[in-house]
């Protein structure tokens, strides 16, 4: 019998494709239709923030961190400002701290609610999903826009507390939010969770063992899809993250589904956490007085939170200037992206988009 | 809350096994040599020892005389974490181990801080520029980049 002689074929997904999320390309080699070997290249995005904040000071690079993860602005602003005041040993009153947890809880929601609907989309149910999951995104960012006047580079945050106070109106609006969040939730599971083509396109794709997910330094929900129980908020509490109660979802196998389940768990945790800190807050100052040109004392400082994405940490050294003489980023989009190459290789060019889409990642936070 | 391991605390633990690795250490960090490092990493990564089974970060900072590679390190298990420094020699060629061989995690951080800050790690199977295209001229995060 003659045999027919194949060979490799390599081709370039993206930087520009609608499904790697933004400018991300991947240089695949196909064996027929099997991924045999995948290089994911980076760098389209690249705007030096680390070097740009070495020369500005440290309010300013607040709107630095923004232009991260820009779907995620929130929580990189806390991290940031906790770096800050770790470093040169500013105190936050209270009230500001539990505005800071119900602010940075609903950009978890709102950034969950984004990386559930581009999934669906990802498999295929192209748009409409994804309307129904904006559709709540936007009343999220309508109560940014009460908050500081943004909706995505938002800049709420500051060394010492946040920018200002909650409007009386914000209140009400985000009570009503938090009535309709769980019915809403229950809606969108309806629609994917028992759904038979994304269960059939999604469980047991893309697998992540529990010791490599470790090993490769993954953090956020996809560690804990592999059933490592890891959440910063309970492993290492700060703001007032030991004052409410909420469970720390984990998935079983490690799989795409489990990726899409953690999420949708953590936002049902998420508004618990929002109920509890409405409940608890109560009136006073929102901000300490910090001179305009913050010089932290000569030190470094290592802080992280768990952000919607995975560990979000930042590193910086001050030689006791205006401007941070080293400031760096632990990603955790760049970083959750190391045992991509392992998840997808032997899976075939539809399943690749998926893995990825579960993944989660956004390109101004890898390139940075 | 995440227990800091001081520097003396983890460099009591280490020249037990590894005599003559570190070279320096206060509350802070505990600092060894660059030709250690990988053996280092190995000792803290040990299951049946400190078990920091999680490479949360590896930085680099540019401090003109000398380059500083900060290690970053968590035990989930424990949940304790602690800080391993990198001094190198002279700003021509730094050279550090590379430990991506014991965690995964280096591999994209490594090539990271070789782009940009231009430090090598011997032995990283993969070292090419990451953020940047092949062909750039300097490394942007160091002190006397002029871009």
């Amino acid at each position: 019998m003659a045999t027919i002689r194949t060979e490799p074929v390599t081709i370039n997904l993206g930087p520009q494709h609608p499904s790697t999320h933004g400018v991300f390309r991947l240089r695949v080699t196909f064996d027929g239709e099997e991924i045999v070997d995948l290089e994911p290249v980076f760098g389209y995005l690249h705007r030096g923030t680390e070097k740009l904040a070495e020369s500005r000071n440290y309010v300013q690079i607040v709107t630095l961190t923004d232009r991260m993860d820009y779907v995620a602005s929130m929580s990189n602003n806390l991290a940031y400002v906790r770096t800050v005041e770790k470093l040169s040993d500013i105190k936050v009153p209270e009230r500001a701290q539990y505005i800071r947890v119900i602010s940075v809880e609903l950009q978890r929601i709102a950034s969950h609610l984004m990386a559930t609907g581009f999934l669906l989309n990802d498999l295929g149910a192209l748009a409409t999903p994804l309307v129904y999951c904006f559709r709540e995104r936007e009343r999220i960012l309508d109560l940014f826009e009460m908050l500081c006047g943004a909706r995505i580079t938002l800049s709420y945050m500051r060394p010492g507390g946040v920018f200002q106070d909650a409007p009386e109106e914000f209140w009400g609006s985000l009570n009503t939010l938090i009535s309709d969040l769980p019915s809403y939730l229950d809606e969108l599971e309806s629609l994917i969770t028992t759904n038979e083509i994304v269960l059939a396109r999604t469980i047991g794709v893309g697998l992540l063992s529990d010791t490599q997910a470790i090993d490769s330094g993954v953090t956020g929900p996809i560690l804990r899809a592999s059933s490592v129980k890891w959440d910063l908020r309970k492993a290492n509490p700060y703001e007032i993250y030991d004052r409410v109660n909420f469970d720390v979802p984990i998935g079983s196998s490690g799989d795409t589904y489990d990726r899409y389940y953690v999420r949708l768990q953590e936002m049902r945790e998420s508004i618990k956490i929002i109920s509890q800190c409405i409940q608890q807050i109560e009136p006073g100052p929102v901000r300490t007085k910090t001179p305009f040109f913050i010089r932290p004392p000569t030190g470094e400082a290592y802080s992280s939170v768990e952000g919607p994405k995975g560990e979000l940490g930042f590193y910086m050294v001050s030689d006791g200037g205006i401007s941070p003489y080293r400031f760096k980023v632990r990603a955790p989009s760049f970083i959750n992206l190391t045992p991509l190459r392992d998840m997808i290789t032997g899976w075939k060019m539809g399943d690749l988009i998926i893995i990825l889409g579960s993944i989660d990642i956004v390109l101004g936070e890898v390139d940075r | 809350m995440t227990k800091i391991i001081t520097g003396e605390e983890i460099s009591k633990s280490i020249e037990s096994t590894l005599a003559n690795a570190v070279v320096a250490s206060d509350e802070t960090a505990m600092w060894v040599s660059p030709e250690t490092i990988h053996d280092v990493c190995k000792t803290l990564k040990n299951p049946d020892g400190l078990d920091y089974s999680f490479l949360t970060a590896i930085s680099a900072v540019d401090y003109i005389e000398y380059f500083e590679v900060v290690y970053h390190l968590t035990s989930l298990r424990n949940n304790c974490s602690c800080i391993i420094k990198v001094k190198t020699s002279g700003r021509e060629n730094p050279k550090v181990q590379s430990v991506s061989d014991i965690w995964q995690a280096a591999d994209l951080q490594e090539r990271e801080i070789w782009d940009l800050m231009g430090i090598k790690f011997e032995g990283h199977p993969n070292l090419k520029r990451i953020l940047l295209w092949e062909g750039f001229d300097g490394h942007p995060l160091r002190k006397d980049f002029i871009g």
